[in-house]
């Protein structure tokens, strides 16, 4: 077909007549080519891989949605819920497939009158999240809100309005720390589990506490929703639906209504109370206070408040309850009078308190400087004497004291479904090598019977000692009902053991001891208890009174009842409350609710009215001013919020690592705040030979002021 | 022939209407579906367009041979002014602008061109002396009509219209018997040239699109998402479709413009393989039988611009169908005679009606030759 330049010179008109038939017939035979290419192409769509297709363009039309099944409930041991379910309407983004991130949100933020702050913590998250992650924009919505976005949904890809359930805590900072709070899965916790249902929007899984623990048992199986939708997103019609099974219940050992009590009692303290149940562990109530709200901590943590709870000084973060380490102080003396009684020491044997004791040559004081007088145990115990407990420590040594701290609980670590527990110090001579490298002094004896020194223990831990002390039972804390929990073995103290501490122990509150107004304005119901005053600097920095709120003196108080028959043990630590003073009215109120509930609200309401509202309006107006007051200024929410807890646990850790300032040397014990003690105003000289201590010991120098001082003391 | 059927009816070269109304007819019932069930607002426009053009094409068949000869040129220049026009409208209202609103109507002067170009080179192959045909003079000339018209649709930019020009042009030259040596160089100066226009020529859209045809799964929500539901639409289909009516990938909005583009896949989705087949098949009748009217006929002109409107058609069918099946990038060409545009079926008619007029030219050769 090629022609050189000799063919051009022939070229005519029936030359080009045939190359138009053959050259159309060429053309014909490619269209006729194109035609058989573009049926097999066709063919081979349409017929070979018509599965695949069927598939595709069903996965486009049809939408699977999941529907996040309920949640199950977190009970007290009566079935009241401590967390429960609330229908609501909410709204999710989803960011991959948002076409304007920012400008959506705006829109959103318009429509639903979010405020500056939140709308800020959502695009914030928005940067952050991973592209699956579904950002919630706001919950609990009304109707209206919720009817707005859902018309104009086609003009917000991305945007995800559902009715749905939202998590409820009833009594909302009352349980903060024991349940934890929900919220949506993070990328971590996505990868871990693999679950899809984790991404999908206003599904929320447990974060902390109860929640956390029993994750899988709350979870429930989720629904499926199948509906066909426009490319846009559009719902055109519901094609079938399935139900979500709710999560199963998870049935705790608190009293509801003990517990809010309690935490509201706390009141402007920072504390915690711990109440058991004496005959089979169970843990009634659990407060720790100052508190969060885990309401609004589901809707997602706002940086404002967050930013509040973290600038305060009294760590509404932490859980007290297992986190908080104390130094016993006097609560330790029961405990330590049973280890003295099952080293067989007779309770009747008696010491002379002058006020103070010399070993070798120093000098150990008691918290009354002019000196108990003859003292046998059970005076020993109701009015506190040092003195006593300095005495037979040195003669029966701390390989008495140090195992029986432990099997009463202390320094133990419970078997409990919690996220962690501190489990303190019980020091020894060879704890103390290996920890320090350093000699067990005679001193360390002697702080160690006064809880304080190297002595750390949580309230949890006080509660279990306070049970186990009253019953003679060995009571394993616990949180959730389970009627196949063996029945508590036996402590195998002597019964005679038991009664002389529990009558001691009553005498603290009911007789000449040192917590007569803890008496439970209830007849025939005697509480027992044992007050104890923890010092957190020596004498010359504070008083241990007044002054910097964070060296003032920890109160404490273990107490049980009814005295004789226990029914109820538990313990109460107040922060820096300034002594016992601040815990054993608290515990007194605790105990006078169980017994007579009405009595107990009147008392609570009354020293509510002074407080300015119950602990959630508190928290409530709290969060108002501080976001008022806070503005931008605030510091952003950890991005993994198993951190938010995280810094604080790592904090109190690190203090309960550092070896107390007052450790190393004896310590000088605060008076404790007896009805009497009023009137124990000694002159220096009543004490028994001041010794030369030694010159880090600041003891014989503050004796003076501390004497001054009685009457700031509680009178 | 029955004498029952009058004369003028029966004169009408049925053999291409009979398929052509088929079509037309099948194509209105998939825009009906395609607007969701309704004649509005596309199913009946494309119906009363193609009525209306259908009485044009009829027209067009009284022209005389030697009237479009006198005209051939004319109108080439008019087109190639509009266009002009609509470069200038465009630089001077910012931006690119493919129509003009005449005020009764909104013309494209570049869908025109299409049938105008066959019409010029078929005019022009005509007066060449067959002794220059390989000559330069066979081949400058025509290349200047043709690619002053391509350059400016080039600038609107529309790349798709572009090559469809060059398409119809070069056939017209090829089949006028121009040397087949320089369809060659031609092919491989085109192969070598392409990639640089590719990187240097193209908008980056296009480019992209180039892209995505070769892997439309790389970007399954962006641009690859036209291919990749165009496919699963006539996947989906199977052999017998889903029925009328029932295609979800058009009526959930899943098939980017299923009433023009990819009417092709709207049809395939619903009436399956068999439908798509049909409408194969119908192309393959219309196209053979345009170019058997081109075959039939003795002068060169006719034979000409009759082949040259059939290789417009096809490279409108071609292109379109090979665009849905993912053989070709996606280019913005509709599908003759289903798609729902009046341009498109103006063009499309223009080309029918040339077709029939060089029939009835056909005709009344043959006719005279009888009785002679």
């Amino acid at each position: 077909m090629i022609f050189g330049k000799r063919g051009r010179e022939v070229v005519s008109s029936s030359i080009l007549q045939n190359r138009f038939d053959r050259r159309t017939f060429a053309l014909g035979a490619v269209q006729g080519g194109f035609a058989l290419l573009l049926a097999g192409r066709m063919s081979y769509i349409a017929i070979a891989e018509n599965k695949k297709y069927e598939l595709e363009s069903e996965s486009n039309r049809v939408n699977l949605s999941l529907i996040p099944p309920r949640r199950g409930w977190i009970l007290d041991r009566n079935n009241a819920p401590l967390a429960s379910n609330r229908a609501d309407f909410r709204v999710d983004v989803i960011p991959e497939r948002m076409d304007d991130p920012e400008g959506t949100i705006d829109q959103l933020a318009e429509l639903l009158a979010l405020d500056p702050a939140r709308v800020a913590d959502v695009k914030s998250k928005l940067a952050e999240a991973r592209n699956f992650q579904p950002v919630e924009v706001a919950s609990g919505l009304d109707y209206d809100q919720f009817a707005a976005i859902s018309v104009r949904l086609p003009d917000f890809p991305g945007v995800v309005p559902q009715r749905g359930f939202s998590r409820y805590y009833p009594t909302g900072p009352a349980v903060g720390h024991l349940i934890g709070y929900v919220g949506a899965a993070s990328a971590e916790e996505f990868e871990e589990d693999g679950n899809p249902i984790l991404i999908t929007p206003g599904y929320k899984i447990g974060k902390d506490g109860l929640e956390k623990q029993f994750e899988q048992r709350l979870r429930g199986v989720p629904g499926a929703r199948r509906v066909e939708v426009t490319a846009s997103g559009r719902i055109v019609r519901d094609l079938a639906t399935r139900e979500d099974i709710q999560g199963n219940p998870v049935r705790t050992t608190i009293d509801g209504p003990l517990q809010d009590y309690a935490a509201r009692r706390l009141g402007l303290e920072s504390g915690s109370v711990v109440v058991m149940d004496c005959r089979t562990g169970d843990l009634l109530c659990m407060s720790s206070m100052p508190s969060f709200d885990p309401n609004s901590f589901s809707d997602g943590i706002g940086s404002v408040e967050y930013s509040m709870l973290r600038e305060d000084e009294r760590v509404p973060l932490r859980n007290k309850v297992l986190k908080g380490l104390y130094p016993p102080g006097s609560t330790v003396k029961p405990m330590v009078s049973m280890a003295f009684l099952e080293a067989g020491l007779d309770p009747a044997a008696t010491v002379f308190c002058g006020g103070g004791l010399r070993v070798g040559n120093r000098v150990f004081r008691c918290w009354k400087r002019g000196g108990h007088g003859t003292v046998d145990m059970a005076k020993g115990i109701y009015q506190s004497c040092d003195v006593y407990f300095y005495h037979f420590a040195q003669q029966l040594g701390m390989d008495v004291i140090a195992p029986m701290a432990k099997r009463c609980g202390m320094g133990q670590e419970f078997p409990l479904p919690v996220t962690s527990q501190f489990y303190g110090t019980v020091p020894d001579p060879e704890w103390k090598m290996r920890k320090y490298e350093r000699e067990w002094q005679p001193f360390d004896t002697v702080n160690a019977t006064i809880g304080q020194g190297y002595m750390l223990a949580s309230p949890l831990q006080l509660a279990v000692m306070s049970a186990r002390l009253a019953t003679g039972a060995k009571l394993m804390p616990r949180l959730i009902i389970n009627p196949n929990d063996p029945s508590p073995a036996s402590m195998n103290f002597s019964q005679d053991h038991v009664r002389t501490i529990q009558n001691a122990m009553s005498d603290v509150v009911n007789g000449p001891g040192t917590a007569g107004r803890a008496r439970i304005p209830i007849e025939g119901v005697n509480m027992a208890g044992k007050t104890g005053t923890a010092q957190v600097v020596s004498l010359s920095r504070s008083d241990g009174k007044t002054g910097n709120w964070k060296y003032r003196d920890h109160g404490l108080f273990i107490f049980f009842a009814p005295f004789n028959n226990p029914r109820y043990a538990g313990a109460v630590v107040i922060e820096h409350g300034g002594g016992s003073g601040a815990a054993y009215p608290i515990a007194r109120d605790v105990m006078t609710f169980m017994f007579d509930p009405q009595k107990g609200l009147d008392a609570l309401t009354e020293l509510e009215k002074g407080w300015g509202g119950t602990a959630q309006q508190r928290l409530n107006s709290k969060y108002a001013a501080y976001a008022a007051a806070a503005g931008e200024s605030v510091e952003p929410v950890p991005r993994r919020e198993a951190d938010i807890f995280a810094r604080v646990d790592a904090e109190a850790r690190a203090a309960a690592e550092r070896p107390s300032a007052l450790a190393d040397r004896p310590t000088t014990p605060r008076p404790e705040p007896g009805d009497e003690e009023g009137s124990a105003g000694p002159p220096p000289g009543t004490i028994a030979a001041p010794a030369p201590a030694p010159a880090r010991v600041p003891a014989p120098a503050q004796a003076p002021a501390a004497g001054a001082r009685p009457a700031a003391a509680t009178p | 022939m029955s004498s029952v059927v009058p004369a003028p009816i029966a004169r009408q070269p049925w053999s291409m209407l009979f398929p052509l109304i088929t079509l037309i007819a099948f194509g209105a019932a998939v825009l009906y579906s395609a607007a969701g069930g309704s004649m509005q607002p596309y199913a009946q426009s494309h119906l009363v367009r193609f009525a209306l053009f259908l009485v044009m094409a009829a027209i067009m068949t009284r022209f005389s041979r030697q009237w479009v000869k006198f005209l051939a040129y004319p109108i080439y220049g008019i087109v190639l002014l509009l266009l002009v026009a609509v470069e200038a409208i465009g630089a001077i209202g910012g931006g690119s602008q493919r129509w003009l609103n005449l005020g009764f109507i909104v013309l494209q002067p570049s869908e025109l061109m299409k049938p105008a170009i066959v019409l010029a080179l078929a005019r022009f192959y005509d007066t060449l002396p067959p002794g220059m045909t390989g000559s330069w003079r066979a081949i400058v000339p025509a290349g200047v009509l043709l690619f002053a018209p391509v350059c400016l649709v080039l600038l609107q930019p529309d790349l798709g219209t572009s090559l469809a020009l060059i398409f119809g042009g070069a056939i017209v030259m090829f089949l006028a018997g121009l040397p087949l040596r320089w369809f060659v160089i031609g092919a491989l100066g085109a192969a070598i040239a392409a990639p640089l226009a590719f990187f240097f020529g193209l908008q980056e859209y296009q480019q992209r699109r180039v892209f995505t045809f070769l892997d439309p799964e790389s970007d399954p929500l962006g641009s690859g998402y036209h291919i990749t539901q165009s496919k699963i639409a006539i996947g989906s289909g199977g052999l017998f479709g889903k029925g009328f009516n029932e295609g979800s990938q058009s009526h959930l909005n899943y098939l980017p413009e299923p009433h023009t583009d990819f009417v092709f896949a709207t049809m395939a989705e619903e009436w399956g393989l068999i439908g798509g087949l049909v409408v194969i098949g119908i192309f393959v009748l219309i196209l053979g039988w345009g170019l058997r009217v081109a075959r039939q006929s003795s002068d060169r002109f006719a034979s000409l611009l009759a082949a040259g409107m059939v290789a417009t058609i096809f490279f409108y069918v071609v292109i379109n169908l090979m665009m849905v099946m993912g053989l070709a990038p996606v280019v913005g060409i509709p599908l003759p005679f289903m798609s729902h545009g009046g341009s498109s079926m103006l063009t499309n008619m223009l080309c029918i009606g040339a077709l029939m007029m060089v029939n009835s030219w056909n005709r009344s050769r043959r006719a005279r030759s009888f009785s002679a």
